[in-house]
């Protein structure tokens, strides 16, 4: 179904973190952009579909004023508005926000962090493990927002203007209890849906919303005590995908599960969803991508998924999965330890 | 290093001198200090610092290695480490890696009951500390140890012979075998009506031969722990060697991630400086007893690995200086002194902090 193309060697090896692949599309300039995390620094390649010209450029997490910091970046995507295009970072210290290039960062949010006990000799047993601090999990959401999770499981909502650097910080969203993993806006472009947008937690909770000026919970489906890392929304249906290697299918207002798919051996680390045709894209530690098609027909109360391809990227732990345009035509992989973005195309 | 002891030793019990290497070193290892310092929460250690610890722990006996051996054993300590955490079924299953290095470490000093008490109250912090994690922390950890390995392709020739890494330098990941306790074997798709009623099952081709998962081993202090990660790898009679050619093709992506000055780092440092004067040390009675260990196959070869060694590959060990009393600054000068390195001038003490990270730089 698929053939592999050639490889684009990107300067430095992707991190084992989950969704560690953005692309974004630039139609008008026949270029792709892909972003790929390595520790502190974001690899970023534009490549034009020619297959002829590749730039590089890296982005290091920062501290505000201190450059370079070795702060670790969790993840990086685009964040597709109507308005305007922007670069989300987030790490261990904050949220970044750069022009769609990568060339000018525009906005800086610090993230809090607790008080660590620092005497030494305390006795462990009372002592609080302090918690890892950092944020993660990034989504556009309608006309004028950009979501962010955190590792308290709070959900910080941006208020991005339609241009320039006046972004605010609309929103804290506090309903899930554990890390951010990923989050997901509806990507069918109908205008009929109701979710706005589902976000996914280390406990595998999953919290559906309807956004405006007050982010409204229309549902929450919990978790069964397996690590939800990655999750789509499109024709109100939620993909989710997890550390058991299983994919689930739920009506997002309703919760209902409408498919159980034993999909991978491994930690799925990386779910995409191909808009116009309805091609999900799965990616797990276990060396497999494989493709599926998801068939959601809401007058018919329908959801169907079936099992359509499996590709076997030898000896790699798949980091991250990315369709490369809407009907899902192509799709490109990363993987722990590698230094190139892997790219496929239908036959 | 057990496995070294195997193939010097004939076996005449625990008089030997290298039982008394590896006891001098569990010791050192499990020093209540010390893994109080280790236990705490804090971030992971910058490469120099751990290579530092190593270094510390493995010279804290009569034994003496050279650079290049001290190189090659942190080489292949640095590849099976990254191998266990890489191939763990699921994140969760490397605290049952843990336990089965444990295990091996009490086995070996059951007889020693002071030891053994440390190492009992360690495997109990660790359960404490460690048990009530989730799968997404325990995942969140390893992707952050796995951060620390990347770009390392350094071949192990036993891994090699073994078919368990590539002629890349790469780890082999099979795509056969049980599924992760918690994990179904894949194939199978299952919908459900808009009541909630299973109306359909389909089986689908995957890649790979998978069975279902082994029963979960034991995070309990005692027990077995299924999972065979983290138990000897190295074998009794093979060779191990570690190929540094080919290598240098790689380097060129490694990506320095530590290379701005870290403030952690000095306060880390000052730490272990602290630590490294408080710790109850084995004095070596003169150079005529120190056991001096050769992890090439003749002396020639041991020195020929230290010429060939790329640049980029070399762990600078750090002088650490005490910032504080006199009594550690004699006490850690005196434990320079006994490094024994070639060619390295004896470290002033200094009593600045700032010193100890210019000097990191300088080396």
């Amino acid at each position: 179904m698929y053939h592999k193309e050639k490889s684009i060697q990107i300067k430095s090896s992707a991190s084992a973190l989950y969704n560690n692949l953005s692309v974004l599309r630039i139609a008008p300039r026949c270029l792709t952009y892909f972003t790929v995390v390595h520790a502190n620094v974001v690899n970023m390649v534009s490549a034009s579909w020619d297959g002829l010209n590749f730039s590089h450029r890296q982005l290091q997490s920062k501290e505000g004023s201190i450059a370079a910091s070795s702060s670790l970046i969790m993840q990086a995507s685009w964040c597709v508005l109507p308005s305007r295009e922007l670069l989300v970072l987030t790490s261990q210290k904050g949220i970044q926000m750069y022009e769609s290039d990568g060339s000018i960062m525009v906005y800086w949010h610090a993230l809090d962090t607790p008080e660590t006990p620092t005497v030494v000799g305390v006795n462990i047993s009372s002592a609080h493990p302090a918690q890892a601090v950092f944020a993660r999990g990034i989504a556009a959401v309608q006309e004028n927002f950009i979501c962010v999770g955190v590792s308290t499981g709070f959900i910080l909502v941006f208020d991005i203007p339609s241009k320039g650097s006046n972004i605010m910080l609309s929103e804290v969203l506090e309903e899930h209890r554990e890390s951010i993993t990923d989050m997901a806006s509806e990507c069918s472009g109908s205008l009929e849906s109701v979710a706005d947008l589902v976000t996914a937690d280390d406990s595998g909770a999953l919290c559906v919303w309807k956004s405006g000026e007050d982010f409204q919970l229309l549902n929450k489906i919990p978790g069964f005590e397996v690590c939800c890392s990655s999750v789509k929304l499109w024709k109100g249906t939620v993909a989710a995908g997890y550390g058991s290697g299983q994919i689930r299918i739920y009506e997002a207002v309703t919760g209902i599960v409408r498919a159980e798919v034993n999909a991978h051996a491994r930690w799925i680390y990386s779910l995409d969803i191909a808009p116009f045709s309805g091609l999900l894209l799965s990616a797990a530690e276990d060396s497999l991508v494989q493709v599926w098609h998801l068939t959601v027909i809401p007058e018919a109360n329908s959801v169907e998924i079936q099992h359509l391809y499996s590709e076997c990227v030898t000896d790699t732990q798949i980091c991250g999965a990315k369709f490369c345009d809407g009907e899902g035509h192509a799709f490109a992989v990363t993987g722990y330890d590698l230094s190139e973005i892997i790219r496929y195309t239908q036959e | 290093m057990e496995r070294r002891w195997k193939v010097h030793t004939c076996a005449t019990g625990r008089s030997l001198i290298p039982w008394r290497i590896m006891n001098d070193i569990i010791t050192t290892m499990f020093n209540k200090k010390f893994l109080e310092e280790l236990f705490k929460p804090q971030e992971l250690y910058s490469k120099r610092a751990l290579r530092t610890v190593f270094d510390r722990l493995a010279h804290a006996s009569i034994m003496r290695l050279n650079q290049a051996s001290m190189d090659k054993l942190y080489d292949l300590m640095t590849m099976a480490f990254k191998y266990q955490v890489l191939l763990c079924p699921r994140p969760k299953d490397m605290l049952l890696v843990t336990f089965n290095h444990m295990d091996a470490i009490r086995d070996f000093v059951r007889d020693s009951p002071s030891i053994l008490n440390q190492v009992d109250e360690t495997y109990r912090q660790l359960i404490e500390m460690y048990t009530p994690l989730s799968g997404g922390e325990f995942q969140l950890i390893r992707q952050t140890l796995l951060i620390f390995f990347q770009d390392m392709h350094i071949r192990v020739s036993i891994f090699l012979k073994d078919k368990v890494q590539n002629s890349n330098g790469r780890f082999v990941l099979p795509t056969s075998g049980p599924v992760p306790y918690g994990t179904q074997i894949p194939g199978l798709i299952r919908t459900f009506s808009c009541t909630g009623e299973e109306v359909n099952r389909v089986q689908f081709r995957s890649a790979g031969n998978y069975t279902a998962a082994l029963r979960e081993g034991s995070f309990e202090m005692h027990g077995d722990r299924v999972i065979k990660l983290g138990t000897n790898m190295y074998g009794v009679s093979r060779a191990v060697e570690t190929h540094m050619s080919g290598t240098s093709r790689n380097s060129s992506q490694h990506t320095k991630v530590n290379t701005a000055p870290n403030p952690l780092a000095k306060k880390e440092l000052n730490l272990l400086a602290q630590l490294m004067g408080g710790l109850d040390m084995q004095k070596p009675v003169g150079s005529d007893t120190s056991f001096r260990v050769n992890l090439f196959a003749t002396d020639e070869e041991e020195e020929e690995a230290l010429m060939s060694r790329p640049a980029e590959l070399s762990y600078e060990v750090i002088n650490i200086q005490a910032a504080k009393d006199q009594q550690t600054n004699a006490e850690l000068a005196r434990i320079m002194g006994e490094f024994a390195d070639e060619g390295e001038p004896s470290a002033t003490p200094s009593s600045k902090g700032d010193e100890l990270l210019a000097m990191m730089d300088g080396l």
